[in-house]
């Protein structure tokens, strides 16, 4: 379960710092790659803006509406691929995010943690991205 | 008992026919605040299926046999059941459907089959369920009729001077949610009904969220067509009613064929059997039924005046605090008569995050757009929680509800 209740407080500050403040926020004009997608059963939506140069992610910017988890996951993502090798971006696990997103989600909570986590995915693999099963 | 209301003794009394009230969620015990979605069962009801699974389960209609006689006796009993309980004429006007939403595209569909030709209008409410407005949708492509929606005046109740103007010679049915399960309000289906009868035009009502909760007798509200769904009272999942006036009923083409709605069958054709088993093809939920029909008598051993007079005092309560929590924002209850649901959200506060945060306090509540996206729209409400009670809620759950938002509120804003 995501314990927002008994977590340390000092992990919850960073985390609604990351919703009321993200980072990154904003769209990249131009822009290389835009991609953006949601989950249609809670609302939470995520567009990701990225332009890339010798192989790294050099920019990317997102923006969106949703819960804190979501939200804050994608403005975390975001930090951690800025100026990543677009191959070693491509490799990163579900275990990887949510151990970045700081605070422990529950199963209820789990596709609003990876959502930033699959709109990557899918703006870095184009038309080789194939969803996981249980998406 | 001759109180109008319930008494804090019987609110006891009935909780102790709720099993799953004594779960703990988190810890914490349940409030279960979810009950727009669906209801909790009292035992009598849990019982009841479990003693004809045991005693007398054998497929109904179809067979001589001693627990054939009583399965389709207690499966016929509980179209009596409900007959009485909504004030039908007889049980010819009880169809057997899987829920309301079932029920409603039966209406969309074999009475539009048979009575609809294009540029006809169908006209329906901006807050209906989906469920009374996709099959409506695809009728529209269908056939080819043209949909009508009234909408809300400022004070937040149906636009009766906008329905006026709606319905028109046009006009051949009039489709309105009795209550609405994102605001709770009530909507007076009687001028309605009045202005569909001054243009000839059918009316059909969505009572999936008032049956539940309200007095409702289909003599008196005078209407066509009238849906509900069982788990939303006290009953199980997969059995629904849809009450129809009988000589429409007759004239409607089946929705679903197959066995039991027959009477005679060749390679060139079938006759139909008669109501309502015309409309009940393939085996029905005969073990669900005798369930529902035991939610009704758990319902009646009570009353619905008096539950309809307890959840009243529950909604003012309710309304009364939420509306003075400054961080709380409210949707609707500010006029018009309301059911005890309640749409709102923590002001800064994701209403996913919320609801999550509440199952910690162990209180169950909705989160998301509660199937009603272009009331939502209109509102411009975005994603909501919802909370609504039924009989066995209490003011003391509804108190520590306020305590749970109040700690979530501060928890985002240190
Ligand atoms: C007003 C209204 N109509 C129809 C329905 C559909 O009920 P069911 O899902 O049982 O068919 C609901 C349930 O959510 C409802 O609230």
């Amino acid at each position: 379960m995501s314990d927002l209740l008994d977590i340390d407080p000092l992990m919850m500050d960073v985390i609604i710092e990351h919703y009321r403040n993200p980072h990154n926020f904003g769209e990249l004009n131009p822009c290389e790659i835009k991609i953006e997608d949601g989950n249609p059963s809670c609302g939470d939506q995520i567009k990701m803006t990225i332009n890339t140069k010798e192989g790294k992610i050099d920019d990317i910017k997102f923006s969106g509406k949703g819960c804190i988890i979501s939200q804050a996951a994608a403005s975390i993502l975001t930090d951690m691929v800025k100026g990543m090798d677009i191959e070693e971006a491509k490799k990163i696990t579900k275990e990887q995010m949510l151990e970045n997103l700081i605070i422990p989600v529950g199963p209820m909570r789990l596709k609003c943690a990876l959502l930033a986590l699959k709109v990557l995915k899918k703006a870095l693999y184009g038309k080789d991205f194939v969803g996981e099963e249980d998406d | 008992m001759d109180e109008k209301s319930l008494t804090d003794e019987e609110i006891k009394k009935i909780r102790e026919d709720f099993p799953i009230l004594k779960r703990k969620i988190n810890g914490e015990d349940l409030i279960y605040l979810d009950n727009a979605a669906t209801t909790q069962k009292p035992k009598s009801v849990i019982e009841r299926m479990e003693n004809f699974l045991k005693n007398s389960n054998a497929n109904i209609h179809r067979a001589i046999h001693t627990l054939g006689y009583e399965a389709t006796t207690m499966y016929e009993n509980a179209h009596k059941k409900v007959a009485n309980f909504i004030g039908a004429k007889s049980m010819k006007e009880i169809v057997f459907v899987r829920n309301a939403t079932e029920g409603l595209n039966l209406v969309a569909h074999s009475w539009s089959s048979r009575f609809l030709k294009p540029s006809d209008e169908v006209v329906l409410t901006i807050m209906e369920h989906h469920s009374n407005l996709v099959p409506w949708l695809i009728m529209r492509d269908k056939i080819g009729i043209n949909l009508k929606f009234i909408k809300l005046n400022k004070d937040g109740v149906l636009d009766l001077k906008e329905a006026e103007s709606l319905i028109t010679k046009k006009t051949k049915l009039v489709g309105v949610i009795h209550a609405s399960n994102v605001l709770g309000l009530i909507n007076d289906i009687k001028p309605l009904r009045e202005m569909a009868r001054n243009v000839g035009a059918k009316i059909l009502v969505d009572g999936a969220q008032s049956l539940p909760h309200i007095p409702v007798n289909v003599k008196e509200l005078d209407v066509d067509f009238f849906a509900a769904s069982s788990h939303k009272m006290l009953g199980p999942t997969g059995i629904g009613v849809l009450y129809g006036k009988r000589e429409l009923l007759e004239e409607m083409p089946p929705f679903l064929t197959g066995g039991d709605m027959i009477s005679t069958v060749t390679l060139q054709g079938a006759t139909w059997n008669e109501l309502p088993f015309k409309f009940e093809a393939g085996t029905p939920a005969f073990v669900e039924a005798t369930g529902f029909d035991e939610a009704i008598n758990y319902l009646e051993s009570i009353g619905m005046e008096r539950i309809f007079n307890y959840e009243k005092e529950l909604e003012r309560y309710v309304y009364e605090n939420l509306n003075s929590m400054d961080f709380i924002e409210l949707y609707g209850h500010k006029a018009g008569d309301n059911l005890a649901v309640f749409s709102f959200n923590i002001k800064g506060v994701h209403p996913h995050d919320a609801a999550n945060l509440l199952d910690k306090f162990g209180i169950a509540v909705r989160s998301g757009n509660h199937c009603a996206q272009p009331l939502m729209n209109y509102l411009n409400m975005d994603n909501t929680l919802r909370a609504s009670f039924y009989l066995y809620n209490t003011k003391e759950e509804a108190q520590k509800l306020f305590v749970a938002l109040e700690k979530i509120y501060k928890l985002f804003n240190r």
